[in-house]
């Protein structure tokens, strides 16, 4: 069914970007990569490797030095018109503490100029996806750090967007709240076909939520390799303890194992992609 | 219920209170036992009386000190928050202009507040200037950094959602600054006390209109030890209800999402 969701329309096309910064460090060597409407892609990879800067480039926060990167077939010019919104969710809550929950969610919103009226309801049915319902009162400090998350959650899909940047969201929390965020967060994506850009340095979290990862190596950082996942199976606690979930989790430290020896050198290619990429069918 | 004597609110003002007590009867009975002249050390008792004698002089000098004070405060609220807010415009107005800043804040304002008094004519306005000056810097200092203080993420979000300069300011940078500025008042509303005081202290304003700090002059001149103990309880009271106002204003405005006004009621 998960299948039927996708189709070939691309969302993001990342065309061999790369970015040197002002010292003369490079943080991305040419990178490409296109993510499909639909699409759940995690980018992980060794601390280095540019996977957040390649999302704020995504997400047109940081300009790439070189290549072009499109959304939609179009420039970010078009970002923003229906059926064309970006999200974005920080590894902070980053929520505005001065606010309360209702406000914070309903932020986006006002800042685009939504109707008083127009923007209750939405607020409101986006605290009820997260879980929040009944905290539209409280002040973020009242919250737990999970609940944060899931209000910095509702406040991304407020908006109603067609693509989601999430940068390492679920980081900072205990393993037992990140894997029910986790499991929320895959419900929510196929529930609302969301296509997703997510980073993370978990192999657990990359292989439970996404349909495809992308293994980044550091220095200059770079596309390692890009790993399948199977498609039908449903992602819930009873994956989570399946061998399929097991070997593709062994998989991907394989693939990170390899990325972090071929990090550092400087020289791109040095391990032979084809010969660790396998796609699960 | 917790019992009376085991809450904290209570604990936070009657231990303090049973300190200044004991501080009070200890000095009043060495002071008796030594037979200590009231015009070296004057007993509490006697200060006491001093300051109902002479309540109506004192009350008259301390709303003279309190005028120049809340004149002070105020300018220095409003000049400061402005020159905050040019500040963080751009990069070269704050470069260019905080060493002056920084230069006013380090001229003793006993230095050049006979310049001032010589300058400006009427005796209030140059008193109030001084004060200003004195009372003007840890607002600008506090706003800037305040206003600069925005989180870069949610700064990102702003940005993202192509909001404009002013909604930036008014969503944005005001509310994070305002826990900033607050404790900038809370200093500078201490400074302006300290400013009035000083600079009539330099001035030396005799007649009438004369504030706490001629008064303390006077009554050295006269060895009147009572009067200036007298006159010296009234700045403190007055500095001391100066701070409450502002701590309390500032609980009234951040207290409710701000952690530095949260109080461990539990």
């Amino acid at each position: 069914m998960s299948k039927m969701q996708h189709d070939d329309s691309p969302c993001v096309d990342v065309l061999s970007v790369h970015k040197t910064y002002a010292n003369g460090t490079q943080a991305l060597a040419p990178v490409s990569l296109s993510v499909r409407a639909g699409e759940f892609v995690s980018l992980i990879g060794p601390s280095g490797c540019g996977k957040s800067t390649l999302l704020k480039m995504m997400a047109g926060l940081l300009a790439p030095t070189d290549g072009r990167i499109r959304w939609w077939r179009s420039d970010f010019g078009a970002v923003g018109q229906p059926g064309r919104q970006l999200a974005f969710v920080f590894q902070e809550p980053t929520l505005m503490p001065w606010c309360r929950v209702a406000a914070n969610v309903r932020l986006p919103l006002d800042l685009a100029g939504v109707p008083a009226g127009e923007s209750a309801p939405r607020v409101q049915a986006a605290l009820e996806r997260v879980g929040l319902g009944p905290y539209e009162q409280h002040y973020p400090r009242e919250l737990s750090g999970g609940m944060q998350m899931r209000v910095s959650i509702a406040r991304a899909l407020v908006t109603q967007p067609n693509l989601l940047l999430m940068d390492e969201p679920f980081g900072a929390l205990d393993e037992i709240t990140r894997n029910r965020l986790d499991e929320d967060m895959r419900q929510l994506c196929r529930e609302n076909n969301l296509t997703v850009v997510f980073v993370t340095h978990s192999v657990y979290e990359a292989a439970f939520l996404s349909d495809r990862v992308v293994v980044m190596a550091a220095r200059p950082g770079r596309v390692h390799a890009s790993y399948d996942i199977e498609q039908d199976c449903p992602r819930n606690a009873v994956y989570r303890t399946s061998d399929t979930f097991a070997r593709h989790c062994t998989d991907l430290s394989a693939l990170l194992y390899q990325a972090s020896l071929a990090s550092g050198t400087g020289q791109e290619g040095t391990v032979p992609i084809s010969a660790v990429t396998r796609s699960a069918s | 219920m917790t019992p009376l004597i085991r809450s904290e609110k209570f604990l936070s003002w009657f231990a303090p209170g049973l300190v200044g007590l004991l501080l009070l009867l200890a000095w009043e009975i060495v002071c008796q036992h030594l037979a200590v002249p009231d015009f070296i050390v004057p007993r509490p008792s006697v200060i006491a009386s001093t300051l109902c004698l002479d309540f109506v002089m004192l009350m008259k000098s301390l709303w003279v000190t309190m005028q120049i004070t809340f004149m002070a405060f105020v300018l220095a609220t409003l000049i400061g928050t402005l020159i905050a807010f040019v500040f963080v415009q751009s990069r070269w107005i704050e470069i260019s202009f905080f060493p002056y800043a920084v230069l006013l804040q380090v001229t003793p304002i006993a230095a050049i507040a006979p310049l001032i008094i010589i300058w400006v004519k009427d005796t209030f306005v140059a008193l109030t200037l001084c004060a200003t000056i004195i009372a003007l810097f840890p607002i600008i200092a506090n706003t800037t950094l305040g206003l600069r203080s925005v989180n870069p993420g949610l700064a990102a979000l702003f940005r993202m959602q192509r909001s404009s300069k002013l909604q930036t300011l008014f969503r944005l940078q005001i509310p994070t600054a305002l826990p900033y500025w607050f404790a900038g008042l809370r200093i500078s509303s201490g400074l302006s006390l300290i400013g009035a005081v000083v600079a009539e202290f330099v001035a030396g304003t005799g007649g009438q209109g004369a504030g706490l700090a001629y008064q303390i002059l006077q009554a050295g001149f006269q060895i009147n030890i009572p009067r200036l103990f007298a006159a010296l309880f009234l700045i403190s009271v007055a500095g001391i209800a100066l701070f409450a106002l502002m701590l309390f204003a500032s609980k009234l405005a951040i207290g409710h999402w701000h952690d530095s006004e949260t109080t461990t009621e539990t």
